[in-house]
This record gives C-alpha cells, structure tokens and sequence, in this order.
C-alpha cells in the first residue's frame, strides 16, 4: 500500500455546491500552510547543509577524513529524503533515527571495538605522543647550555616561544611546534618587539601565566633528541635534553644514563629486557586480552563472578517482592465499598514521584551507621551496620528497592485487576470455588498474563539500576582482595562505571569488555522473554 | 443497594472484617510511605543540621538552611537547577517529537522494514544507552577535541546523547497509543484535502496528547534522576545537573551539611512530584495501557 503524498485527495462524487466550496477552501489553506511549510523545509535544510559543510571542513583540517565523508554523505542523504516528494515514512523517521544511529547504535559497536584495545589511564593517545610525554617528564638541563634571550609571545591563547639566533634570524616555536623562522618580526636594538599575529607578553602577563610558562618545554628541532628550551623566569631559556634518546630507525628509547634499551613489543609502550615498562604507553589492539583477563585472572574473576550473580539475584528479587507488595495492596484496595481509597492511591504514588536517586541519598542518611535515624530512634541507639556489613548492605537495597518500586506494580496491578470482570470471580463462586481459589485460579493467571511483559521490563531495569546501588552503598563494602575497585552489592552496571571512571586508574578496555558482556547477557535474556510471552509476533 | 445505605450501622465486627482492616493495612503503607520524605522535609527545616540532629523530627523549624544552599560557591545549587531544567525539558520536547514522528510514520504507514524497523525498537528498548557509557565518553571526548560546543562537558552534546535513547524508550509505547486512533479520521481529513503533515500535526497530535503528556512526563522525571552520563560527560560544577552536583555534595561533606543537602533535596523534588500528581491520571492510564492492550 502507497500513501497518497499529493494535498488533494479524490473529489467526492457527489458533492453539494457548499461542500465543493469548503473544499475548494480548505485547499487554499492548506495550499498557503504548504507554502509555508515549504520555506521552514528550505531554511531548516539550509542550516543543516551549512553545519554539515562546516564541520566537514573542519574535520578535513584535522585530517579525520572517514568521519568528514561520513558527514557529508548524512547531510546529502537527509537533503535528499526531504527534497524529493514521496518517501514519507523516512521523512518521519529520518530526524529520531540520526540520533539513534549514532548515540545508541554506534556507541555499542565502539564499546564493541574499545573491549579489544589497552585504553585507560597510560595508554590514552598515540605512540608518538607516548614517546613525546616520555622524553618531556625526563628532562634535566645540559651543563654547559648557552643562555638564550627570550621573548614569550601568546597567540589564540597558546604560548610562543621566540628568539634571535646566531645570524640574526627570529625563530619561534611552541609545544609541538619545533622552532622556525618568525615572519613579520620587529626588532629593535636586539630585542624582538612585536611577531605578526602574536601578541608579546609583558611582565605582568609573564607573571600571571608564570606556570604555563615555566611547564612549557618548545623542541629545538624536529628531532626531539636534540632537546627543548624551557624557561623559569620568561626571559632567560636554557637547553633541555631528556634522558631517554629516542631511535626512529630502530624503534626504541635508550636511557642514556643507565644504557637500558625500551623496545616496542607490542604491548603498547616501551618496554625493557628485565620487564619494567616505561610510562605513558599509548593504546593499542590487545585482541582477546580484556576478556581473557576477566576469565583467567583471579583477582577479577572472583569479584567478576560474585557481581553477575547479585546482578541477577537483585534484579528477580526486587521484581519479585515490589510485584507481591503491589499485588496484596492491588487487591486490599480493589473494594469498591472503600470510599477512601483513591487517598491511599495518592500517598502510595508518592514514593515513586519522589527522583529516585534523591530517595536512595535519602535512605542512605538514614541507614548511616553512628548517626542514621534507623539505629539511633528506632533501634534505640543500636550499632547496626546497615549499609557496611556485607549481607545486611544487600537487604537493605532490597528493602529501598521495595519502597521505591512498589507503587508502581500496585499501580498497574490495580489497572490489571479492574479489567478483569467482576462476572469471572462470581461464576466461579458459584460453582462453588472460595473467594481465595477462585482469585488464584482465575484472577491470577489472568492478571499474570497481562502484566508479563511489564514484568520482563521491570526485570531488565533493574538488572540495571545504577541509581540506587551506587546512591545507596556505592557499591560497597569494598571487597579488599579484588584486583578491581568492586564491593560486595556492585552489580555489572555499576562495576563498569567504577572500572572506567572512578579511582585514579581508569581501565576503558576492561570496563567496555565487562559492557559487552552484560550485551550479551540482556541481549539473551530479552531473546527468551520475547520467545515465551510471543510479545513480537504480536507486531504488525 | 441494601448495604450501601445501611453503611453506617453496620456492626463493628462486620465493618472491621470487611473494610476496616484495609485501613489497617492502608495505615501501614502510608507510614511505610511517607516517613522518609516526612524525614527529610524535617531534615531540611532543622538549620545548621547535621545527619545526628535530623533525627528530632520537626525540633526546630527555620528557612536557615535553604538560604544556606544558594549561597555556596563551591556547590552552585542555582545553576545545577536551572542546568537540570533546561536539560530536561529539551531533552523531553525532543524525544516527545521525535518519538510522535516515528510513531506516526509505524502506525500509518506500510513500507518495506517496517516490521523489522519495530521489532528493532523494542529490542533496542532492552538495551539501555548507560550500558555503553564508556563508550559515549570516548565519542563525546573525540567530538569535543574538533567541536568543543557538542563535546564532553557541554550540555547541548549531553542533549543530544539523551535524544539518541529518545527513540527506543518511548516509540513502542506512543505506537501502541496512536493504533488506537482510527484511521478514518486521517482518511476525512485527507478527502478535505489536508496534506500528511497537516494532519499529523493538526489532527492527529491533539488527539493522542495524553500519551505525549505521558512521555513527556517519564522522559523529564528520567532526565532529571540521570546520573550515569551526566556526571561522566560535565566537568565543570558550573554546568552539572541536580543528580551529579548533589550526589558529589553529599559524598564530600558526608553527614555535617545534612539539611542543606535535604533542602536541596526537597526543592529538586519538587517540580516532579507536582508533575505526577497534577498528571496522575494520566500516568496511571499510561502505565495500565502498557499492560493491559
């Protein structure tokens, strides 16, 4: 079937002189709207083409040649779906699925590919900034180096270097940008003045820029070997020369104190006979290493293990007492003799209006060891360590899980139970069946067929639910023996978060492979579900 | 009926067995309830509080605490609030739009991967998008060295990564919802000649507005609690949201800022609990469309 895409649709048969009228008016409004519409489609694509452009040229500057052809040929492909008539659907979807393809799509396949690589603190950029970082945190000043007069100038706001050499040239140069020879400079009586497009730093900047100034470290030449100029007065530079001497042909690091050569094997940095490893490395594919380590490590694997299995306890416990909370209060309230119920609704909702992560902050004060309003009002001051003992901690989030989850299985039990009819429990009291046999024979199957799905949904989210665990305990108690930052009510998802971004170690690699994981993990569960309750046969 | 009229004389025993001990149980819940947000209202009411003092309810009852929150330079309460509202309400309005138009395009149309295109979409709704955090930080991170507008630590950039979950979330649910209006009505509006977009946007849209209040809510409430990607993208406190500026407040000054925290805590959660209350029947529906077709 092909939508009509035209604005006039097939003329009734037999219409009246006042309907023909009306028509003939609402196409003439519609044909004003579709002008306008035509002038919003232009300027709007107009803008995108001219963003697309843009920044097309601004990452062909910076040489990412894949991701600019890739804009490009986006911005052709949306241009041309709205510039062409038909092709509705995908004027429709087009704008929802860019963002889809690339937040949610792409970002998956990337975790995919940064599982097999060493990326983390150490190995976060290329072996050539490795090797430039390396033989920048290794310098010492050659003894004998000559004074050279220097003027710091500053251009976009990066910090330049300048001086006068030997034949009277003007170099300048900054970080990576080994010295060159200056165009447009003044100098004056052996001072240099002024560089075009460079302002020259006066002493009160040279002061209140000092540490830039004074960390900055320009190469001399293109070889790094030959050594940088630093500076700590802003007026004064020295030569620096940096310990390691780096060999292009041979491809290592050689320190030329000790005579300790750093080869590159692969690995991701330079590293020496006896083992020790020169730091930053830079990142590199390691294969299968991420997903090796989480298996045969077992420092990782232990913890690994123990947090898939709490993962999956949490998540079916927590559906499971929010859904019988829900229920019993589902069925207590579904009287319609109550008159007072809908008040009991209103209070109920509460817990779930409240921002979840504010209840779990909230729950977490209260649950506080020496000061929490549990131990010390009603507990009489007990010493229970609610959130540090290890079995306790996973109670208590079960316990703030049930309070934030049980009003919405109440909820759509509630909506559950009344679509059910009234007739079904009575026919079956007749024939003689107890009010609690006729619910669990009848009600219940009922009520659990509709509510599967929801229950499936309930499930995957809380296989999930960073807020609470990490609001809650953070995790903790910290388990001390792992060799990862895990405790003992992580689950997977919070476990990555800790990997990847707390800590001063962050492990990207390890912490996409622990991603991937749970990938497959939800990825196979979803697959049962949907086989079982046949919720996608049901899609047309 | 007999018993509704006689309500006030039943007995006792018989009012006790039929609904007075729901009451019993209602008593219990709403305690069970409300005590933790009783608590931290009286918390945040207790000035100069610390987690110890909190524990007398209502003791004390001053403002002091909730001029204190906006009068700290190293935790810009003002701006996380305003940060969270502007963040939320775009990232709603957008997936609001975006999901109506996919919908739409599912519910009205037959085209070749259709099928395909929805079962994608609820299996996609499996995978929630903090799975790949590690992930998004490294894109948003290369973004950011080239477009350091869209980047990391830019709320536009962290915008458009919501918007990237936007369509897997709430399209099925809002499919479902425009299934339920009958066609014919596009079909009249197409006879008196309105064009496709017309009618989505005149006709149809006015039409399924309770699920579009629906989305709109659950996807401003869930921006709002979102920790994960926002505390990995934003940096700078200038420009964090309530849930990563509150959550680090607490975790540096543990206990002794306790009711300046609960203030905070109180005022943010404001705005959503108005929002549910004010839409409650309409969430309710909503939430009982998903599972009773």
């Amino acid at each position: 079937m092909t939508e009509p895409t035209t604005t006039s649709g097939p003329r009734p048969p037999a219409a009246s002189r006042k309907d023909r009228r009306r028509h003939q008016a609402n196409r003439i409004v519609d044909g004003t709207t579709g002008w306008k519409l035509m002038l919003l489609k232009i300027i709007v694509l107009s803008i995108l083409c001219a963003t697309a452009v843009y920044a097309a040229l601004v990452l062909f500057i910076n040489d990412r040649w894949l991701i600019g052809s890739l804009v490009v040929v986006g911005a052709a492909a949306l241009t041309w779906i709205y510039l062409q008539r038909g092709a509705l659907p995908a004027k429709y979807l087009a704008p929802g699925l860019v963002f889809l393809l690339i937040f949610q799509i792409f970002v998956v396949l990337y975790s995919g590919y940064v599982a097999f690589t060493n990326y983390g603190t150490g190995h976060n950029s290329t072996k050539d900034h490795a090797v430039q970082a390396i033989m920048l945190q290794t310098q010492d000043r050659v003894p004998d180096s000559p004074t050279y007069p220097l003027t710091v100038t500053e251009s976009d706001g990066e910090i330049y270097f300048a001086l006068i050499n030997d034949n009277g040239e003007v170099l300048i140069g900054a970080e990576e940008q080994p010295l060159e020879p200056a165009e447009g400079a003044v100098v004056d009586n052996g001072t240099i003045t002024a560089i075009e497009g460079h302002h020259v730093l006066s002493f009160a900047d040279l002061l209140n820029r000092q540490q830039e100034i004074t960390n900055l470290a320009v190469p001399l030449e293109e070889d790094l070997n030959a050594g940088y100029l630093r500076t700590q007065d802003g007026q004064r530079a020295y030569l620096y020369t940096s310990r390691y001497v780096y060999d292009e042909n041979a491809d290592t690091l050689t320190n030329s104190a000790t005579g300790t050569v750093y080869r590159d094997t692969g690995e991701g940095a330079f590293i020496a006979e006896d083992g020790e490893k020169l730091m930053p490395g830079w990142r590199v594919n390691v294969g299968f290493d991420n997903f090796l380590r989480a298996v045969t490590e077992d420092s990782i694997r232990g913890p690994l293990i123990y947090v898939t299995l709490w993962t999956f306890a949490f998540a079916l416990l927590s559906v499971a007492t929010t859904f019988i909370l829900g229920l019993f209060l589902a069925i207590v309230f579904n009287d319609r003799r109550m008159v007072s119920r809908k008040y009991y609704r209103l209070v109920m909702i509460l817990p779930y209006a409240f921002p979840g992560f504010l209840s779990a902050l909230v729950w977490a004060g209260m649950m506080n060891q020496e000061f929490g309003f549990i131990n010390n009002v009603l507990f009489g001051g007990a010493a229970i360590p609610w959130l540090t003992d290890p079995w306790l901690a996973k109670l208590s989030i079960l316990i703030v899980n049930l309070w934030l989850g049980f009003p919405y299985m109440f909820l759509v039990c509630t909506g559950a139970l009344q679509s059910i009819p009234d007739e079904l429990t009575e026919a079956a009291q007749m024939d003689g069946a107890k009010p609690f046999q006729a619910f669990r024979m009848i009600k219940l199957p009922l009520l659990l067929t509709a509510i599967a799905p929801l229950l499936i949904s309930s499930f995957a989210f809380n296989f999930n639910n960073f807020n609470l665990i990490y609001m809650l305990t953070g995790g903790g108690p910290r388990d001390v023996s792992a060799g990862v930052n895990v405790g003992s009510t992580d689950i997977l998802i919070s476990m990555v978060y800790k990997v990847a971004f707390v800590g001063a170690r962050a492990d990207y690699g390890l912490a996409s492979a622990f991603s991937i994981l749970i990938f497959i993990i939800v990825g196979t569960i979803s697959v049962m579900a949907f086989r079982k309750t046949k919720a996608l046969e049901e899609l047309n | 009926m007999a018993e509704t009229l006689t309500h006030h004389r039943r007995p006792f025993r018989r009012w006790f067995r039929e609904t007075g001990w729901r009451h019993l149980v209602g008593a219990a819940v709403v305690l069970f309830s409300v005590f933790p947000l009783i608590y931290v209202l009286s918390a945040s009411l207790n000035p100069a509080g610390t987690l110890i003092t909190a524990n007398r309810l209502f003791a004390t009852v001053s403002l002091d605490s909730y001029i204190d929150l906006f009068n700290r330079p190293q935790q810009p309460y003002a701006a996380w609030f305003l940060n969270t509202l502007v963040i939320g309400l775009s990232a709603s309005a957008g997936s609001v739009l975006l999901g109506a138009l996919a919908a739409y395009a599912f519910s009205r149309m037959r085209f070749t991967g259709r099928r395909v295109g929805l079962i994608t979409l609820v299996l996609v709704q499996m995978f929630p998008q903090l799975l790949a955090m590690v992930a998004i930080f490294l894109l948003m991170l290369g973004i950011g060295e080239i477009f350091p507008a869209i980047g990391l630590n830019s709320q536009a950039g962290l915008v458009m990564v919501y918007l990237g979950g936007a369509l897997g979330v709430n399209t099925y649910l809002m499919y479902g919802f425009f299934n339920t209006v009958p066609q014919s009505i596009d079909e009249a509006a197409r006879i008196d000649g309105a064009g496709h977009a017309r009618i989505f946007f005149t006709i149809i849209l006015p039409l399924v507005s309770p699920i579009l209040a629906v989305v709109a809510l659950l996807s401003l409430v869930g921006t709002l609690s979102e920790f994960v990607i926002a505390s990995v993208l934003l940096r700078d406190p200038q420009k964090q949201t309530l849930a990563v500026g509150l959550y680090q407040f607490i975790s540096q000054e543990t206990s002794q800022n306790w009711s300046v925290f609960a203030a905070g805590a109180v005022l943010a959660a404001i705005i959503p609990v108005a929002l549910f209350l004010l839409l409650q029947r309409y969430i309710v529906s909503g939430l009982v469309a998903g599972s009773v077709k």
